[in-house]
């Protein structure tokens, strides 16, 4: 492998790529027409084509946000993007009857493994539509509704029309704009009143082909007093140019619904991570956004819980990881508009080899919210004096009966810790894997063991060849 | 690889940011004997101990320090420690979110290697040394000296002491801030791990050698050995302070 080379796949190890055997793909470049026929080869309704160009002429009449990093957000060339890439023939219930190569990624990746050790079902997005997709027949049996997004319109238009851009309008931001413009797989989750979902389900994004748009839309909607596990992980190939990943997640939680949404985003360091995720929650609901961003070359996302209903509960626990050229620009939003509701905020942050790391948190408490509780903790760890981080944490509280709670940290890994680590028989490197992995583990303990595990390997890894 | 556990130290001259700490030392503990090493604030006894460690501040300007004849002192830490060097920190350090049960059990395996114990059999040894030094389950729960009380720090220490199973221990100012009881239990698995390992107990106070017998009592001042006897030589220090040795060593 060729010095540069090294320099852009480093030791990610989902960085391969395999053939690109498209069926159906887009020229480069958005266009009005190309969201047209996005909708048009998928048979939409004609609501869904008028909301994609409404969204389309939003997204462009929108300028780029001024904040974040800005620098690298302008640098992002919407014209090299492939909107649209179809790679198998649909989405199969089988693995056997997905094309073999893109099985074979799968594999590698040890989601079929994983399906039928812990989870209650899969889909898995590969480019721009889901190639598999499977439940377990209980859940099925018990109403709960485990669909591509695609397939949700197609089956629920009734449910998508309803719930479809009501937590995230198109017009929030720039990219809600555009992956509602052209938005393409993702998934449509219903669990109906009272069903409790006792094992995860999980999505899995891959993005092969080069300079590609990945935009999933994900809708989840849990009915009262009913609950899920939904995780998700990403990778894609290491190359030298571009892609670009811009979902939307959306998440209605009713009256005592209890939902988890976890995330292991190991995109590799060419991929633009811009992501909205929002969930409303009801009375006495419970929304947990479990976040960790490891990849990318800028992530920008903040996952957000508007506390609507009285007595509900946001937590959002996230990491990230910044390593040489990357910037991980996340945080939390929480909106607290009820009495009684309360928050709490966990971030961890570590950069490396000259990676940034920002938190960028809002909390707003709305002047009739009575006796909200507000717990925010960031922690960063800096590893060497070329990496930053920065935090731009906002509290807006109109209420006074409102008791918030707010620390920040930033520390250092101090030489003694790690020769304390190394006397104890740990090489430097296993001693900064140890001390990086115990930062992480109040993140960790909240994923399911196998993710964990994963996790705590990954950031070994990181750790590797990386100590002078 | 276990060897006979001669620690052999000659004419060890080491400095910190170009201050000359200990000044030649000669020092030969040799397995199943317990030294201990007295000495003032400021003598160079922590020093001693971190230098055998390998502890990346200090300098070594001449001398050696041997295992067994080999030389350990262009050697990291870590592959000093799993030749089975061991040093029990006066001050040991907290790493948050690392649990006191995986922490040991990686560190069983880095040091112990082929020879460490199945999950089954780790789980066995570990529940009898905590058992011998009266510590709760739940310690093992609880992060690596995070918020530990300087009583937990060093039963922690010593239950490392207990499970990495070293040739030799060099144990700095293990008794210091432990009240009477927590001083007899530590003792206790001190005197487990002698058997089988080189001692050196650095201390400020007779008392923890009324629990560990020594077989050697040395002196340090101003980074020299000036004096090496039986146990009595503890005593004598208890009774009559340093001042005596010093007006020996300057002459």
């Amino acid at each position: 492998m060729s010095n540069d080379a090294r320099d852009v796949v480093g030791d990610y190890k989902a960085g391969w790529h395999d053939p690109e055997n498209a069926t159906i793909r887009f020229d480069n470049g958005l266009s009005e027409q190309v969201v047209r026929d996005i909708s048009e080869l998928k048979n939409e309704p004609k609501w869904m084509t008028d909301l994609r160009v409404k969204s389309y002429h939003h997204f462009v009449n929108q300028p780029m946000p001024t904040w974040g990093n800005s620098e690298i957000l302008n640098n992002i060339d919407f014209d090299a993007v492939t909107y649209f890439l179809r790679s198998g023939k649909g989405t199969e219930r089988d693995w056997d009857d997905v094309p073999e190569d893109i099985k074979r990624t799968f594999d590698r990746l040890g989601i079929p493994e994983a399906e039928q050790k812990w989870l209650g079902g899969v889909t898995a997005q590969y480019e721009s539509e889901a190639v598999y997709h499977s439940i377990r027949e209980d859940l099925e049996s018990q109403g709960v509704i485990f669909l591509d997004m695609d397939r949700g319109l197609k089956e629920h238009e009734d449910i998508v029309k309803q719930y479809f851009c009501s937590v995230v309008p198109y017009q929030d931001n720039k990219f809600s704009a555009l992956n509602t413009a052209v938005w393409s797989g993702g998934s449509f989750i219903y669990v109906p009143k009272g069903v409790s979902v006792e094992m995860p389900v999980q999505a899995y994004f891959r993005i092969n082909a080069k300079n590609m748009g990945q935009f999933e839309r994900t809708l989840i909607i849990v009915d009262e007093g009913a609950s899920i596990h939904y995780v998700e992980g990403c990778t894609a190939p290491a190359y030298s140019t571009e892609s670009l990943h811009s979902a939307v997640v959306e998440i209605i939680a009713h009256k005592g619904a209890k939902i988890r949404y976890s995330t292991v985003q190991n995109w590799s360091t060419n991929v633009y991570n811009l992501v909205t995720k929002r969930a409303l929650a009801y009375e006495n609901a419970t929304v947990e956004w479990v976040d960790g961003n490891i990849g990318s070359k800028l992530t920008m996302k903040y996952p957000a819980v508007i506390l609507k209903g009285e007595g509900s509960h946001a937590e959002v626990i996230s990491v990230a990881y910044s390593g040489k050229g990357q910037h991980q620009d996340a945080g939390a939003k929480v909106h607290h508009l009820a009495s009684n509701t309360t928050s709490k905020i966990l971030s961890k942050s570590i950069s490396k080899d000259g990676g940034r790391g920002s938190y960028r948190g809002l909390i707003q408490v709305a002047n009739k919210a009575e006796n909200c509780r507000v717990n925010v903790v960031c922690d960063a760890l800096i590893l060497d004096d070329e990496s930053q981080s920065d935090t731009y944490p906002t509290m807006e509280v109109s209420n006074s009966t409102c008791r918030s709670e707010h620390e920040a940290s930033v520390s250092k890994v101090s030489d003694e810790q790690v020769f304390y680590l190394m006397s104890r028989g740990h090489t430097e490197e296993e001693a900064m894997a140890l001390i990086v992995n115990g930062f992480f583990e109040p993140f960790t303990r909240e994923l399911p063991m196998e993710y964990a595990v994963e996790l705590n390997k990954l950031m070994a890894l990181e750790m590797e060849g990386s100590i002078g | 690889m276990r060897g006979n556990g001669i620690l052999e130290i000659h004419d060890l001259h080491a400095s910190i940011q170009g201050e000359k700490i200990l000044k030649g030392i000669n020092l030969i503990l040799k397995k199943g004997e317990v030294h201990a090493l007295m000495g003032r604030n400021g003598s160079g006894k922590s020093t001693l101990a971190k230098v055998i460690m390998g502890h990346p501040d200090y300098e070594v300007t001449s001398g050696t320090i041997t295992l067994d004849g080999q030389n350990i002192l262009e050697m990291e830490p870590w592959k000093r420690a799993r030749l089975g060097v061991f040093m029990s920190f006066q001050y040991p350090q907290a790493v948050p979110g690392l649990q006191v049960g995986n922490f040991l059990r990686k560190s069983v395996q880095a040091i112990r290697g082929e020879n460490a114990p199945n999950a089954r059999e780790f789980r066995k040894e570990l529940n009898a040394c905590m058992e011998k030094l009266d510590v709760d389950k739940k310690f093992l729960g609880r992060y690596v000296n995070d918020g530990f009380s300087g009583g937990e720090k060093k039963r922690l220490e010593i239950l490392q002491l207990m499970l990495l199973q070293p040739q030799i221990a060099i144990l700095d100012e293990t008794d210091s801030g432990l009240d009477i009881d927590a001083l007899r239990t530590v003792s206790t698995g001190i005197n487990a791990s002698v058997d089988n390992a080189a001692c050196l107990i650095i201390t400020h106070y007779q008392r923890i050698l009324d629990h560990v017998n020594p077989n050697f009592v040395h002196v340090l001042i101003d980074g020299k050995i000036v004096a090496t006897d039986g146990p009595e030589l503890a005593t004598k220090l208890e009774e009559r302070g340093y001042d005596w040795l010093e007006e020996g060593a300057s002459e």
